[in-house]
């Protein structure tokens, strides 16, 4: 043992700080493997068949001709599925192929494996199917009256007899947005010469890949292994399964390699949608501004399959009225299923359809009573130890919603640019509006969110933490999707094992458990929990076999002198240890929505300050104000990026996205049509953080990437109706609706 | 049909059957992946390089049309060891996500700095406003440039 005047180095990149991302360099230099980069000798390409209709009878399948042509390997359907014929997030419902009938648009029929992909296109096209088309159900009224659902569910509490002085109803309807990632879905499968394969496909859940692949596959779950890739973005998209089973097939009925890559046309069929909503709400306030009853009618529309959307319709119950104190709350909500395209998860889950719906009501309400807007909602503000308003759970952690709104009501109000630049008016260089006529609106969002997953699920992440005396390695399944997991990971490991040199080793199913979903907001405090609590163990571990009381970089220290070095306390190999890590236990309420579901909440606040020409309907939306709860700011650039990145969705959400779905066929599956905020759309974003640390995750830090998703969007709906000083009932506001032709 | 042209500075040489992309091409034949394909419709910009002096989005580019020219890709600007300065500010300031729509930024905003060292903001804008990025709210983006552009002065 060594005992030396060693001096300790300042780490760097620790807690507070914004190192670099450890895949930036890659990442700008174009290196970056991204799944659709992957490749392996002697890979086939594989294209998929898909129905051309919403409903329709499959009366005739012939592959023959498929493999006729020259270069076509394999065409599989669903009689070559060997094990379980379907998968699903929460219950298997959807076939792996359809078969007998096709029950949404772009629905797999058939998949071709070929020599190259125009091969594969050619063999799609040579199956021959005939189809007896069949009408569709795509109204979600009509599928709720014909009892097609998925989950019904209902809060029922306090006493509906109760009645308020002021009372204000409203209808709405929202829109069905798109994830749009800018990476298309890409998959790479490897047989493994023994039966098994090795699949590199998009996830932000590889476990919950596998745990959906492997009874299809008939196989053993350690012959599938699921490894995560770069991935071009997801916000929801990739959470359920699309072409995993599909590739698994493939290898294993090639021997070989096979690669799919979704263009953009297939990828808006290929992955589940936000689902579209309608939302009818009557609040009532008494003549002090407090809110005394809130009752909602919700239905969102599923689609053809289950997916999430028994998770998704429980959240916009349990967040139909937002953060705001109530005691009377009756809530009837539905997820139907329908033959529209599935929908699912995407960034908000279910909360962010409700917001518009709460927070224009919330709006009215205060005009109704002559109260400010947001004093209206300061008025109602719902914090730490109240009851929540839907479930009457106890709110055990931080949720500061009063303390965002005085932030968001302190921030400075943008003045309107005296410049008359065209590029600063709604329309831009297109000098189509006339400065004089342009409208000035401001409005508010101020939204909750669950963080991390609720209901009684068994919700866990595994981390393995490694440390040599090269430096420290940390085994994770979590999905990187761009949200910068991988620099927190590396900041908490720092933290605590105060040793620079930290690498995330991003591991399939079978070198480490589950990860769960990089969705939820939950990977913050869910693996980065995990990965705090497992290095704080790991550093005790070692202290109490060399009886020290601190550990760097340069091994353990006693009073200030070096013990031994690392070098010497990995003498006998590298120390590892591994922990699953759990947060507060959630349960299933009652028939009335009654318990505890949810582990933690986060509240956002924004205001919108929007341009508008009320003659051409058009929108600028020139500043974003927000405030969010974030329990701890851990990396402060990555922190603000989720934020800008999250409120310019729900932005687009409100002015330009939509999916339009007609008679279950999508009319805009391209960048053409479906329109995202570019450069030029997109507003200023002012962003403030108020820390109040939540009581379980890495230092009290929330997660942060859903929050603002919600909130933006309602903020700026309400910013047009104050400019135009008229009510609207759906998003996105479309120039029709402005100029009042629709 | 043989095309011969130059990328990132040497001379290639593609076989190309008729009607593949600039971008296909580059990607799948020359080995160069760093342009990336989001739309093929020339609306997002992840596919964006420098032809003849030019920024165009390679997807709507024929491959067959490109005899004789000169063509820049993201694999053409900085390096690992020697980012350019575009590249170093775009990191340095959290504008990468996912990093899928990088590369496209990196190719127009170095054009961009190469005829305009100091931009001001809405010429940034202008300039990026064919590249979409779907991660980052354009913010940290606008950041970097900004501070790049300030540099420069
Ligand atoms: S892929 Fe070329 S512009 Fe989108
Ligand atoms: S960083 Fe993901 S699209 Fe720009």
């Amino acid at each position: 043992m060594t005992t030396s005047p060693v001096t300790r180095k300042r780490i760097r990149g620790g807690i507070g700080e914004s190192p670099l991302r450890p895949d930036g360099i890659p990442k700008v230099t174009g290196n970056f493997a991204y799944a659709s980069d992957l490749h392996a000798e002697g890979m086939l390409w594989a294209a998929t068949l898909r129905s051309p209709h919403p409903r329709a009878r499959i009366t005739k399948l012939d592959t023959a001709p498929a493999l006729a042509v020259g270069g076509v390997v394999a065409v599989l359907t669903q009689d070559d599925v060997p094990g379980r014929p379907g998968f699903g997030m929460h219950v298997p419902d959807q076939p792996v192929f359809a078969a007998g009938e096709c029950n949404y648009w772009g629905e797999p029929i058939a998949v071709v494996a070929a020599s190259d992909l125009e091969t594969a296109k050619l063999g799609v096209a040579a199956i021959v199917v005939e189809y007896e088309v069949l009408e569709p159900l795509t109204d979600m009224e009509e599928a709720d009256a014909a009892d097609s659902q998925t989950r019904r569910m209902k809060i029922r509490r306090g006493d509906r007899t109760v009645s308020g002085a002021v009372s204000v109803e409203g209808y709405y309807e929202v829109g069905q947005q798109d994830q749009a990632p800018l990476g298309n879905e890409a998959g790479l499968a490897i047989p493994d010469g023994d039966g098994g394969v090795d699949l590199y496909a998009v996830s932000q859940w590889v476990h919950s890949d596998h745990w959906q692949i492997y009874p299809c596959l008939n196989l053993e779950p350690e012959q599938i292994r699921c490894h995560p890739v770069g991935m071009g973005g997801a916000f929801g998209s990739r959470e359920d399964v699309s072409m995993h089973i599909h590739l698994c097939m493939l290898a294993l009925r090639t021997g070989r390699p096979v690669k799919m890559m979704f263009d953009r046309a297939e990828s808006f069929v290929g992955h589940v949608h936000r689902h579209p909503a309608r939302m009818w709400y009557r609040h009532e306030a008494d003549a002090d501004g407090k809110l005394v009853k809130v009752e909602a009618r919700l239905i969102l529309d599923g689609g053809a399959y289950e997916s999430s959307s028994n998770a998704v319709i429980a959240n916009a119950a349990y967040f139909a009225m937002g953060p705001y104190l109530c005691d009377n709350v009756f809530i009837d909500s539905v997820a139907v299923k329908t033959n529209n395209p599935p929908a699912g998860a995407m960034r908000g889950f279910g909360g962010v359809q409700t917001a518009f719906g709460h927070e224009a009501q919330m709006d009215r309400l205060a005009d109704e009573l002559s109260i400010d807007r947001l004093e209206f909602r300061r008025r109602n503000a719902l914090g730490q130890g109240d009851p929540m308003n839907s479930s009457g759970q106890i709110i055990e952690g931080s949720l500061p919603t009063a303390e965002l709104i005085d932030e968001l009501a302190s921030m400075p109000i943008v003045e309107p640019l005296a410049s008359d630049d065209p590029r600063h008016l709604p329309g831009g260089t297109g000098l189509t509006t006339n400065p004089d006529h342009v409208k000035r609106g401001m409005g508010y969002g101020v939204t909750i969110k669950n963080l991390a997953f609720s209901e009684a699920f068994d919700d866990y992440s595994d981390v393995r933490i490694s440390l040599s005396p090269i430096g420290v390695e940390v085994y994770t399944a979590a999905a990187e999707v761009g949200q910068g997991m991988v620099t927190i990971i590396q900041q908490l490991a720092r933290e605590v094992l105060k040793i620079e040199q930290v690498a995330v080793v991003w591991s399939d199913t079978n070198v480490i458990g589950s990860a769960g979903s990089t969705s939820a907001s939950r990977q913050t405090q869910m693996t980065g929990g995990a990965t705090y609590q497992c290095a704080v163990e790991l550093r005790q571990q070692i202290l109490d076999e060399f009886g020290g009381d601190d550990l760097s970089s340069e091994g353990v220290w006693r009073d200030g002198d070096l013990l031994v070095t690392l070098a010497e306390v990995c003498g006998g190999g590298a120390k590892e240890h591994e922990i699953r890590y759990r947060h507060p236990e959630t349960f299933a309420t009652d028939e009335n929505g009654q318990g505890d579901p949810h582990p933690a909440f986060a509240v956002a606040a924004h205001r919108a300050v929007v341009d508008v020409d009320p003659e051409l309907g058009l929108v600028r939306v020139v500043q974003l104000d927000t405030v969010q709860d974030v329990g701890k700011v851990l990396n402060p650039v990555a922190a603000l990026g989720q934020i800008e990145g999250g409120a310019l969705q729900g932005v687009g959400m409100a002015v330009l996205e939509e999916l339009v779905v007609d008679k279950g066929v999508i009319k805009n599956p391209n960048f053409t049509d479906y329109l995202l905020p570019t450069f030029l759309d997109a507003p200023h974003i002012e962003v403030r953080f108020v820390e109040e640390p939540e009581r379980w995750g890495p230092l009290g830090a929330k997660g942060i990437g859903e929050p603002p998703t919600i909130s933006a969007g309602p903020a700026v709906y309400a910013a047009i109706q104050d400019a135009i000083g008229r009510h609207l009932h759906r998003v996105p506001v479309l120039p029709q609706h402005i100029v009042g032709s629709s | 049909m043989i095309v011969s042209f130059n990328v990132n500075g040497e001379d290639r040489v593609a076989n190309v059957a008729g009607s593949e992309s600039l971008l296909q091409v580059l990607r799948e034949e020359l080995g160069l992946p760093g342009s990336k394909n989001a739309c093929e419709q020339g609306e997002c910009g992840s596919c964006s390089v420098e032809l003849d002096g030019a920024i165009v989005t390679s997807c709507l580019v024929m491959a067959a049309d490109c005899e004789g020219s000169a063509v820049t890709t993201i694999e053409g600007i900085g390096s690992d060891k020697e980012l350019h300065a575009v590249q170093q500010a775009l990191i340095d300031h959290g504008a990468v996500q996912c990093g899928f729509c990088t590369p496209g930024f990196v190719v127009t905003a170095a054009h961009l700095f190469e005829k305009n060292p100091h931009p001001e903001t809405n010429e940034i804008k202008e300039a990026l406003s064919g590249n979409i990025c779907r991660c980052t709210g354009y913010g940290a983006i606008l950041r970097s440039l900004e501070a790049l552009a300030e540099e420069a002065r």
